[in-house]
């Protein structure tokens, strides 16, 4: 019988330590898929950031780095700027990416360094306990505001996407949210596009993924992507940002 | 064939970065060491190697982190504010085992404190500085020739030991102009690196990690890190001494302080005092077992330092107790002059040995 569905080469057989729900899965998956299409697994170095996918390494069958928190474009760019032909990404959190890492990141985009970044944006710090992130929507909940974030004390929630669209270094910046069947083609698509800009030497990408985080929301995982799609887009609209 | 050119220090250490084959510099501004960056922009390339200005001391550093994994020589260099910054990044360089070296061209402190010659970042470059259980090989050069020499030393001693190597100066040694015989002499290995990250290539991969959440796993990493350093104590110790056979007080001093301390010393000698200078050339690993030795034959100590008393420690315990060990510094950018440190040396042979009853020891 011929067979339709396997594991994507790039994927080792560990079992994922994320959460049942948790899209961190899907997306390690969709990302493996990519690998295998354009057969980088043997030619990448992919650096992975501290929060939930801080195991990443464990996942990825290909060389991994693990970076310090924040760090990973930095790390990436080490890498990159000494083995230019040798095809780079990184995985990073929104506490990772967008608070504090915040310097690397927007220096990487300005530079325009031939990376490719995938960004996970599901508004809380997931491994520590749900506290507060630097994406965090004004009124929602978290163990550092536990009465909702306000304006008054926290100040607003970071556009990454569009904040990094003002520069000029980027190549491509889109959000997409995976949270139906079509959105999940489109996020799949997007990764696609960032890895291919990459190997046309075309400079940084970034792929925005909203995503949902299960535990923290306290929602089922469907809930939790109805969370996503009925408050996250209204603040994070998808779309693409740059592309050029 | 030789090149004798006369250059600052800051100058040397990008010329010795060339002659240790350096295929990467990632820094940041920061006086009083701006010679390096400014001149590795226009010799890395011209080497064929990388020059990146990062915009940050913590991304300069996370970026030798990133081209260290590559298996790629690569540096940094700053003044210890920016040190300060790149603890976090040492400190999971040194769990990852991987080679890189640091340059630090010291100033004044705490805080911004200024842009003079100091000495107070030892601690934070010679006990590890960031956190966790850890060692930087550091090397103190006294000269522009040594700031050369040491470089090419320095990335040696960091693959060999795949930890980071640092060279320790200050704004003098950083600033100064001396002639310096720019050689090729040195004939150090090349190391295979099977663990770097590069793309797999057919092999398996390759995981450059410093996560290990098991505590005996976590426990092991650190033994093997210990035992790198045990070898370290026991192979890699270096230093100088001049006119320390049969000194009644040595004189300990690295860096800049050590030739004012030379000059001590002659002064001394001149007015018949017997004192000898110890130069330690490796600052981690520290000389003890020759300070021990020295301890035994009942001669004393005085520790000379730009700051408050930093080294005089590691002095105080290879002595572990068999003779006395005096500390003088100045700090702040202040450099002690000649004249000011035979004052201590003179007080030092009128004032009562401490350790030995003193009908024992006439002279002093």
């Amino acid at each position: 019988m011929e067979k339709v569905f396997e594991r994507p080469k790039s994927l080792t057989d560990a079992e994922f330590s994320y959460c049942p729900g948790c899209a961190h899965s899907i997306i390690h998956r969709m990302i493996a898929e990519v690998m295998d299409e354009l057969d980088l697994a043997d030619k990448c170095v992919g650096v992975c950031p501290v929060g939930c996918a801080v195991f990443m390494y464990e996942y990825m069958y290909c060389d991994m780095i693990e970076a310090a928190h924040g760090r990973a474009p930095a790390v990436a760019t080490g890498l990159k700027r000494v083995l230019p032909d040798t095809f780079v990404w990184a995985y990073q959190g929104d506490g990772d990416l967008a608070s504090i890492g915040t310097a690397e990141i927007i220096h990487a985009a300005a530079r325009g360094e031939n990376i490719s970044i995938v960004f996970i944006n599901n508004t809380t710090y997931g491994m520590t306990g749900g506290q507060m992130a630097p994406t965090t929507l004004l009124g929602q909940r978290s163990t550092t505001c536990p009465t909702g974030r306000s304006v008054a004390a926290n100040g607003y929630p970071i556009r990454v996407s569009e904040m990094l669209a003002t520069l000029d270094g980027p190549s491509y910046i889109e959000r997409v949210a995976p949270t139906s069947p079509a959105g999940l083609v489109k996020t799949k698509k997007a990764i696609r596009h960032a890895f291919d800009n990459q190997l046309a030497g075309k400079g940084f990408s970034l792929v925005e993924i909203l995503s949902n985080c299960p535990t923290q929301l306290r929602l089922s995982p469907v809930d939790s992507l109805k969370w996503v799609e009925e408050n996250m887009v209204a603040t994070y609209p998808p779309g693409v940002f740059v592309d050029k | 064939m030789a090149k004798r050119k006369l250059i600052k220090g800051n100058e040397a250490i990008c010329h010795g970065a060339i002659a240790g084959r350096c295929d990467a510099f990632f820094g940041y501004p920061i006086t009083p060491q701006n010679e390096i960056p400014e001149k590795m922009s226009s010799l890395m390339p011209a080497n064929g190697g990388v020059f990146l200005q990062a915009e940050s001391e913590v991304s300069a550093i996370n970026m030798v982190y990133g081209a260290a994994s590559a298996g790629k020589r690569a540096m940094t260099s700053s003044s210890s504010p920016g040190i300060s910054l790149k603890q976090e990044g040492l400190s999971y360089i040194v769990a990852c085992e991987l080679p890189c070296v640091v340059v630090n061209v010291q100033r004044g402190g705490p805080g911004l404190g200024n842009t003079l010659p100091g000495q107070a970042d030892y601690f934070q470059m010679v006990k590890g500085g960031g956190h966790g259980d850890y060692k930087i090989i550091t090397l103190a050069p006294w000269s522009v020739q040594e700031c050369y020499e040491f470089m090419p030393l320095a990335f040696d001693l960091a693959d060999k030991y795949r930890n980071p190597a640092a060279i320790l100066m200050d704004a003098i040694l950083g600033q100064m102009i001396e002639a310096a015989d720019l050689h090729e002499d040195f004939n150090y290995p090349i190391y295979d690196k099977p663990w770097a990250t590069t793309g797999a290539m057919g092999r398996s991969h390759n995981i450059i990690n410093s996560l290990w959440i098991d505590p005996l796993v976590m426990e092991s990493v650190n033994e093997r890190l210990q035992a790198k350093y045990a070898l370290a104590e026991r192979d890699e110790i270096r230093y100088a001494e001049y006119k320390t056979e049969g000194a009644e007080l040595v004189l300990v001093a690295y860096g800049s302080p050590a030739r004012i301390c030379r000059t001590v010393v002659d002064m001394a000698r001149e007015e018949g005092l017997s004192v000898g200078l110890l130069r330690p050339i490796t600052l981690y690993p520290f000389p003890a077992p020759r300070i021990a030795q020295i301890a035994a034959t009942g001669a004393r100590f005085l520790t000379v330092e730009m700051s408050c008393g930093q080294m005089v420690e590691d002095v105080k315990l290879s002595a572990n107790g068999a003779t006395e060990v005096a500390f003088y510094g100045r700090t702040g950018g202040v450099v002690p002059t000649p004249a000011e440190i035979l004052e201590q040396v003179r007080e030092l042979f009128n004032a009562p040995h401490l350790y030995a009853a003193s009908e024992q020891r006439g002279s002093l």
